[in-house]
């Protein structure tokens, strides 16, 4: 194991040796070496249990939406509340670093939508987590609800390290990022359910190389079901909708035959 | 970015822990697929300790490498990417063995009152 510290030179070093006294014990100097063993965001996990207690108490089913900043969240989210009016009742939770302009382009279409600013929370800009999240619950009407898609904060590493509570991980991903994003960003690739390629519409004017991109996207995650699609044109947008509902009864019957089971906390094997 | 919430997750976990006492070291074992940069932990360490109890208190980070075990070919593999394939013989049923970690592993408690 590499070792990682800081010296007061504010200088940071690698050693690969290891400490006398290494795990539980006194050394010379009676300070105590107690050992913890608990995971860095068990707090976070507690949350976000609560929070999947209380979407299936409500029985609606939760979507965690991500992507880089721009690829088209927003703009799926706009058309998925028109497409699925009559299907499926849908509320929107949309994060947002300082601003309200996604919550008001998406107010007005016909669901509910609570926003929440994660600068509120410390250290918190750039994801969304479980604490986040439950404080814009109460402003949903969740009881009212079949679905419920978290907006997360454009970003491609963070968001995938923290559980909400999500029954399913979906991300947009825009041609325009270029072929290697699931190579350069595998764990945000790796953790979810379904993958989006959004803008299609700008196929012909790009020298983007689907296949390529396609193909990366398998050595990261072979299973990901990949739904083509262009949120300015419409086209791919009947797929979406039919994964949302099939994803809607997928845990609609998980949650009559009992709890949901919880998922392993790791983006890799959640 | 996020490890400013990873620290103050830490700072926490380890004020709990401390039963009152000063803490001048705490060790976490981070695994080699949890996308956290060890310098950007560092130095959101000493921002979020600044002016605390835990200030001045030394941050351990034990890097723990990514392996898969093949339940096809017995062998261990270390991996980069988290690309799930046996670097043997390419079989996907492998099962993660280390990599996921993200813990506090142990504080030390001098034993001084601080609270
Ligand atoms: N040509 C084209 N443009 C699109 C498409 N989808 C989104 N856009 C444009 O891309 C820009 C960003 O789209 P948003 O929907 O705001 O992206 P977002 O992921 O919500 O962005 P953040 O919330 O800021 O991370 C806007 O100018 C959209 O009009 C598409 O399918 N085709
Ligand atoms: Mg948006
Ligand atoms: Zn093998």
């Amino acid at each position: 194991m590499g070792r990682f510290h800081r010296h007061t030179d504010g200088s940071v070093h690698e050693h690969d040796h290891r400490d006398v006294g290494d795990h539980t014990g006194y050394t010379q100097t009676g300070t105590e070496r107690v050992s913890v063993l608990e995971n860095i965001l068990a707090e976070n996990d507690r949350i976000a249990d609560r929070n999947r207690a209380d979407f299936a108490g409500a029985g609606v089913t939760t979507v965690n939406l991500m992507s880089s900043p721009g690829a088209g969240k927003t703009s799926l989210l706009k058309r998925t509340i028109t497409s699925l009016e009559g299907r499926l009742r849908l509320g929107i939770l949309e994060g947002d670093i300082a601003t309200s302009l996604d919550a008001d382009e998406l107010g007005g279409l016909g669901a509910p939508v609570s926003l929440v600013n994660t600068s509120a929370g410390f250290g918190g800009e750039c994801h969304l987590d479980a604490t986040m999240v439950r404080s814009g619950l109460g402003r949903l009407p969740l009881d009212q609800l079949d679905l419920l898609i978290i907006e997360n904060v454009g970003n491609l590493v963070c968001p995938a390290e923290f559980d909400v509570g999500q029954h399913a991980r979906a991300m947009v991903y825009a041609i325009t990022e270029g072929e290697e994003k699931p190579l350069k960003y595998p764990v945000m690739f790796h953790a979810c359910e379904v993958v989006v390629v959004n803008k299609l519409d700008l196929l012909a004017h790009l020298d983007f190389d689907l296949d390529h991109f396609l193909a990366n996207l398998r050595t990261v995650n072979p299973t990901a079901r990949v739904i083509q699609l262009s949120a300015r044109s419409g086209e791919g947008m009947a797929e979406w909708c039919d994964w949302l509902v099939e994803i809607r009864d997928r845990t609609a019957v998980a949650g009559a035959a009992g709890a949901h089971p919880r998922p392993h906390n790791a983006a890799l094997t959640g | 970015m996020h490890e400013l919430s990873l620290c103050q997750a830490i700072a926490d976990t380890v004020s709990e822990r401390a039963e009152g006492q000063r803490v001048d070291r705490v060790e976490v074992r981070i695994g080699h697929f949890r996308q956290v940069v060890p310098d950007s932990l560092l130095f959101s360490w000493e921002l979020i300790t600044d002016g605390t109890e835990l200030a001045g208190c030394e941050l351990v980070i034990d890097h723990v490498p990514a392996v898969i075990s093949c339940q096809a070919c017995g062998q261990e593999s270390t991996l980069d990417m988290p690309i799930l394939l046996c670097t043997g013989c390419q079989s996907s049923d492998v099962r993660l063995v280390s990599g996921e970690e993200l813990l506090i592993a142990s504080i030390d408690r001098t034993g001084e009152r601080v609270s």
